[in-house]
C-alpha cells in the first residue's frame, strides 16, 4: 500500500462506452435505470437529494452534491458508518463516451471538521501502516 | 463486503482517540484511559465495549482492574476497503455496459 492511497483512499474506474454522453446519463440518473446496474433506489438527480441504494447485503445512504446534466454528476455514499464521495464525469469522445467514476474515502469538509483533532482521519489513516507493521 | 462492525467501531472520533491512545501506551486501565478522555468513565466502558466487539481491544483482568491493550491487526479489513470497493465498480460497471446494450 503506497503512502498517498492510505491518506486519500481514492478508487477510480474508468471505461471507454460506445454510447453518446446523452445515454450514458440517464442510464447513471434514472432510479429505473440505476436498479437495473447499480441497486434499487430512490435517486433522482436534484442537488440535496438524499436517496437510499438497497442491495441484500445492506443499504448505502447519500446525498446529491452537484449536477450538471451530461457531464458530471456528484453524490456521498455512507456506508458502514464511513463516508464518501462518488463523482461521476462524462467526456464526450469521437466514438462515445469516457465514463470516469472517482469514490474518494473522506469528504474535503469532514477532514475539515476533524482538523486539529487528535483522532482524526487523515492522522489515523497516516498511523495505520505503521500500527500494522508492528503488528503479529 | 465484512467489516461492518469494525467500520462502525471507528467510525466514532471518541472510540478512535482510545483505540489510539492504547497502540501508543500499550496496556491500560479503564481508570487510566478516563483520566485524559474527557468522558465519565461508564462512557468510556462503553466505547471499550465496541472496540471489544470489532475485535479491537482485548481485555485482561488482574485483581480489581480491567486492563485493555489495542490489537491493531483487526484493523486490516479497512485497508481492503479500495480494493473492495474498486472490485465492487468494476462489476457494476459490467452490468452499466450490458444495460447501455440494451436501452435505444
Amino acid at each position: 500500500m503506497t503512502e498517498e492511497s492510505t491518506q486519500t483512499l481514492t478508487v477510480v474506474v474508468e471505461r471507454e462506452l460506445p454510447h453518446p454522453p446523452e445515454k450514458v446519463w440517464r442510464a447513471i440518473t434514472q432510479s429505473a435505470l440505476i436498479g437495473e446496474w447499480l441497486m434499487q433506489n430512490d435517486f433522482q438527480p436534484v442537488a440535496d437529494h438524499t436517496f437510499t441504494f438497497r442491495a441484500d447485503w445492506g443499504s448505502v445512504v447519500g446525498t446529491v452534491r452537484s449536477v450538471e446534466p451530461e457531464k458530471e454528476l456528484s453524490y456521498t455514499w455512507e456506508a458502514y458508518g464511513l463516508e464518501s464521495v462518488v463523482t461521476w464525469t462524462l467526456t464526450k469522445t469521437s466514438t462515445g463516451t469516457n465514463l470516469r467514476m472517482e469514490q474518494t474515502g473522506f469528504r474535503p469538509d469532514q477532514m475539515q471538521a476533524y482538523h486539529g483533532a487528535k483522532a482524526g482521519w487523515p492522522n489515523f489513516l497516516d498511523g495505520l501502516e505503521k500500527v500494522l507493521e508492528k503488528a503479529d | 463486503m465484512g467489516g461492518v462492525v469494525l467500520f462502525k467501531a471507528i467510525a466514532d472520533p471518541t472510540r478512535r482517540a482510545l483505540f489510539e491512545r492504547l497502540c501508543r501506551e500499550g496496556d491500560l486501565t479503564v481508570g487510566a484511559l478516563t483520566a485524559r478522555s474527557g468522558i465519565s468513565q461508564p462512557a468510556v466502558s462503553k466505547h471499550l465495549r465496541i472496540l471489544k466487539q470489532a475485535g479491537l481491544v482485548r481485555d485482561r483482568i488482574d485483581g480489581r482492574q480491567t486492563h485493555y491493550s489495542a490489537q491493531p491487526a483487526a484493523l486490516a479489513p479497512l485497508l481492503d476497503w479500495t480494493r473492495e470497493m474498486a472490485g465492487f465498480w468494476q462489476t457494476r460497471f459490467d452490468q452499466l455496459e450490458e444495460l447501455l446494450k440494451r436501452m435505444d
